[in-house]
């Protein structure tokens, strides 16, 4: 089966980023494909590799970098949710004559057309959070 | 593309933080890719519709103003649940009344808010392709 997989809510306030990985490997890892990832929401604070957590704790950013490295998925960040919540990309950042930039390699920028395009493409949407 | 039965679920108050504004977004777009849509309000979803909100006095969105939109992009159909309105207290009167021109009925302006009881929008949910959570 393929999937699309949405995913809405802050990795620091809700466990969604982190289930939404188990899931994507789990799905992987069975033989399933996954048409796109799509970090709506606060979820695209993900794709910020300007981030510190304390040393015990995951950088679930990376996680899915190497995920989507590992099966060369598609982890698109939400342009209107990005800018809104500080994850640039160099070329946007560069656009809009802002000086530093931070989103991880491995993730892409797009619009909500992808979402779209995603759910009805797939056989499944899969949200998170 | 084919053509997909996607409902847009609608859970929370309309000014706590972004999720009613950027669920909304999702539906604008969406719009564009013709395909068979509906909205449903549920839970503190429904106090998104409730007519008379003033939330410039607090610098946040007008999101129910944006609704009245929405049969301009095509999208007649928002179902509101009975259940969820009865229990805060709510009637279709507290709502906005949002219209659209009904293809189906010579472009005869209809209104888009239907009452739906919890029992038969679970089997409405069940007839989607695609559920959007918001």
């Amino acid at each position: 089966m393929q999937f699309a997989i949405l995913i809405n809510s802050d990795p620091n306030q809700s466990p969604a980023v982190r289930s939404a990985l188990k899931f994507t490997r789990a799905a992987l890892e069975a033989g399933h494909t996954i048409q796109r990832v799509f970090f709506y929401q606060g979820a695209v604070t993900t794709a910020s590799d300007m981030l510190l957590p304390p040393q015990n704790e995951e950088k679930v950013g990376e996680l899915w970098s190497e995920l989507a490295e590992k099966y060369k998925l598609e982890l698109v960040v939400c342009i209107a949710a990005a800018q809104r919540r500080g994850v640039w990309s160099e070329a946007e950042a560069g656009r809009l004559g802002y000086k530093a930039h931070n989103l991880r390699a491995d993730y892409t920028i797009s619009g909500l057309g992808q979402l779209i395009e995603a759910s009805v493409e797939s056989d499944r949407l899969v949200s998170f959070g | 593309m084919a053509t997909k039965k996607i409902m847009y679920i609608n859970r929370v108050t309309p000014h706590s933080g972004l999720t009613a504004k950027e669920s909304l977004d999702v539906v604008l777009i969406g719009a564009a890719f013709e395909q068979d849509v509906a909205l449903a309000f549920i839970d503190d979803g429904v106090y998104q519709l409730l007519k008379d909100q003033q939330p410039e006095k607090t610098g946040s969105r007008h999101v129910a103003k944006s609704f009245a939109a929405l049969g301009d992009y095509d999208v007649r159909k928002i179902y509101v649940e009975q259940e969820s309105l009865d229990e805060r207290g709510l009637s279709e009167a507290d709502l906005v009344d949002l219209r659209h021109e009904n293809p189906e009925d010579d472009y005869r302006d209809t209104a888009s808010i239907r009452l739906i009881s919890r029992e038969k929008l679970a089997r409405l949910f069940g007839r989607q392709d695609v559920l959007f959570n918001f």
